[in-house]
């Protein structure tokens, strides 16, 4: 139950996870209301019925390969490396995937997915509206109805991926309930997925929510670490010594590390959106300062009050702006497998700018937040140490949140 | 025998049909809910569902959702919900109250510390909507300990196994859910429920009280016909919010404003009676009919 329990991390099978009723641990498992069981399971026979067929592996990775455009490339940031004047700091370009993040892994798989349950009609619940341009790309691909559940504030504070889900023919639907924010968009949809489950495929954006979900996001997510895993040896001769990613329901996170995750000499790091200073408790950071409870249909590290009702968040980043986490990274919290640390606005800002200036390449503000701990890290490394960070997406998306910062309108 | 099982069964013996509202504790304020939990029983109330507000009602539709809302803008939280039952034990001994709520809430206060303040409060029954039985073991133990009825939900799309595992670890009472979808959504199909609520029959001894739809004296009659009792919420939560014209969410609104702030409260609270007298009155005349 809550009570973190203890093994020797060294005779655990990673892989192993999760058990058949969802579980990492204490965590995970399908905490919904009776109406949604039927739609989770008629979901799950069909994901595991379909996901180790050469077929349906051969149409995802066709997909990955001529629309996404993978494998993404990994590219070491020299002069970046050079400044910081420590470990070489590679990067995992997922920012050139189509769409421009990492997001597109997923939304790809449980469309087909979808298509192969006859489901004509995709929703989707978005933050800062990367999840929701996805699913609303593959829903265009694929001829299917979409509609985006997006909290009223980030409908304001995103206009500009709001036009674009409009432009590939979704329909955004503003969530004014509770705090208007992702927590509540992904609310709104679960609401629609009950109400219209015969039609309807739901298309979680992370590796939260009710079993399934939480595995088949990081199956389909975990083509980042396989590959990157393959390009370290190609590039480097060996593994990396530490990988880095951020994480706010941490599904580009859990795509990188789970295929590394028997490899004991690799450190891991997840890097939590730290807001004004953990210290401050304006931050969206629950496994570095909440504890486990349930939402959204699993159980998992959560930001709540004492009444156990869930909290606001801050990040600068809408990205990471969520009070859960997924269930694995709880486990691998408790077990000791990955380090969850925090950094704050400022210095996800500073990376921002630095990524930007030395190497030309704009990072989304979520995976600035990776950048500054990477940097951190590095300093403290030997130069012929490696690091390699998920660059999860590119930073088209935050300019006006930057100029916004920087006292500029556009 | 549990004071839920009791009622039911005095219910049966004498031919009725149980009538069930749900109200949101502490909505649209903390200090209405005692007195209007007195009134729902005046009004032909066998049995209280009394709602524990959540953040993140994620079964509910839009009606019950805004009454979570209301009684979140005056933090209501579980030791607020518990002194509300303790308060009306004190005048009414008999009437049974079920909890209805999220997992969390009671997460956070741990089982066995929930059961034992619930028990002492004078709480019958606990419903908690995202605890499927798969996930239930470890609660459900707890509360049988401590003589609280776990009452479950079974959907339209409940397997015929699935209700065979519910019915094994549900006590008190079997909540079946007329409608696919949210609290408050569309009309029953009648005859669909009659079949369902049979089937629940075939697996259980359990009385079966059906939710979800029942809107006013006609849709009670027609579910009385089949049901054990009837369990009407969202109009009852609307009717409340209406009658302090809060039924519709404010999305320009400062959150920081009470709402209420400068209203006769004692004026509203007649009207908000008033309204639930006459919404339960019906559903329990329609119910026997």
């Amino acid at each position: 139950m809550q009570t973190p329990f203890s093994l020797d991390p060294k005779n655990i099978d990673y892989k192993s996870m999760p058990d058949e009723r969802g579980h990492f641990g204490p965590y995970g498992g399908r905490f919904v209301s009776e109406t949604l069981i039927a739609a989770l399971d008629e979901l799950q026979a069909a994901y595991l019925s379909l996901k180790d067929t050469t077929a349906f592996q051969e149409e995802f990775d066709r997909d990955l390969a001529h629309y996404v455009g993978r494998p993404s490339p990994i590219y070491h940031a020299e002069r970046w490396s050079k400044q910081i004047g420590g470990a070489q700091i590679f990067l995992k370009r997922e920012d050139l995937n189509h769409t421009g993040a990492h997001k597109v892994n997923n939304t790809i798989g449980q469309a087909l997915l979808a298509k192969h349950m006859g489901k004509p009609r995709v929703i989707a619940e978005t933050g800062a509206g990367q999840h929701g341009v996805a699913s609303a790309t593959v829903a265009a691909r694929f001829g299917m109805e979409c509609q985006v559940f997006m909290g009223a504030e980030d409908v304001k504070r995103q206009s500009l991926n709001v036009y674009r889900m409009k432009l590939l023919g979704a329909e955004v639907i503003p969530v004014t309930s509770g705090s208007r924010t992702l927590k509540d968009a992904m609310n709104e949809a679960l609401r629609d997925w009950v109400t219209n489950v015969d039609n309807t495929f739901y298309i979680i954006g992370t590796v939260a929510g009710p079993a399934p979900y939480p595995q088949l996001v990081r199956d389909f997510q975990s083509v980042i670490g396989r590959e990157a895993r393959r390009q370290m040896v190609t590039q480097t001769d060996r593994l990396p010594d530490a990988l880095v990613a951020c994480v706010g329901g941490g599904s580009n996170a859990i795509g990188l590390f789970h295929p590394f995750l028997e490899d004991e000499t690799v450190a891991m790091y997840g890097v939590e959106a730290g807001g004004f200073g953990v210290e401050t408790g304006k931050h969206a950071a629950p496994l570095n300062d909440g504890k486990p409870g349930i939402l959204h249909g699993n159980r998992t590290y959560l930001m709540e009050d004492e009444n156990g009702q869930i909290i606001d968040t801050h990040s600068i980043s809408a990205g990471l702006d969520y009070p859960g986490v997924g269930p694995e990274h709880s486990w691998l919290k408790d077990m000791g497998r990955v380090n969850y640390v925090a950094v704050t606005d400022d210095e996800a800002m500073d990376a921002f700018r630095a990524l930007t200036q030395i190497e030309g390449i704009m990072p989304a503000l979520e995976t600035s937040h990776a950048l500054a701990y990477a940097a951190k890290l590095a300093r403290d490394m030997d130069k012929d140490k490696t690091i390699l960070v998920n660059l999860s997406g590119r930073g088209d998306k935050d300019i006006l949140t930057v100029a916004d910062i920087d006292g500029i309108t556009l | 025998m549990s004071r839920i099982a009791a009622c039911l069964e005095a219910c049966k013996a004498s031919g009725r049909k149980a009538v069930i509202p749900y109200i949101v504790a502490g909505d649209p304020w903390s200090d209405i809910t005692v007195p209007a939990v007195h009134i729902l029983v005046e009004a032909g109330a066998d049995i209280i569902e009394l709602g524990v507000p959540f953040s993140d009602p994620m079964a509910e539709g839009p009606v019950i959702q805004l009454g979570h809302e209301r009684a979140l803008a005056h933090d209501v939280g579980m030791g607020n919900v518990l002194a509300m039952v303790a308060e009306f034990r004190q005048q009414d001994p008999n009437t049974p109250v079920v909890l209805m709520g999220y997992a969390n809430p009671v997460e956070v206060m741990g089982y066995e510390t929930f059961a034992k303040a619930a028990t002492a409060a004078g709480v019958d029954g606990v419903l908690t909507v995202d605890m499927p039985p798969e996930e239930a073991g470890d609660m459900n133990a707890v509360f049988r300990e401590y003589q609280l009825d776990t009452i479950f939900l079974i959907a339209p799309t409940t397997t015929e196994a699935r209700t065979k595992a519910i019915c094994a670890m549900a006590t008190g009472y079997i909540y079946y859910v007329s409608l696919k979808g949210v609290t408050g959504a569309g009309h029953i199909d009648t005859d669909e429920v009659k079949r369902k609520v049979n089937g629940i029959k075939a697996s259980t001894s359990l009385p079966v009280c059906v939710g979800f739809g029942i809107k006013d004296g006609d849709s009670a009659a027609a579910i009385g016909q089949c049901a054990d009792g009837v369990v009407v919420g969202s109009v009852l939560v609307n009717g409340m919010g209406e009658s302090v014209g809060m039924a519709t969410r404010d999305d320009n609104a400062d959150a920081s404003v009470d709402p209420l702030a400068g209203k006769d409260r004692a004026a509203l609270a007649e009207v908000v009676n008033a309204r639930i007298l006459s919404i339960v009155s019906e559903i329990a005349e329609g119910a026997n009919r």
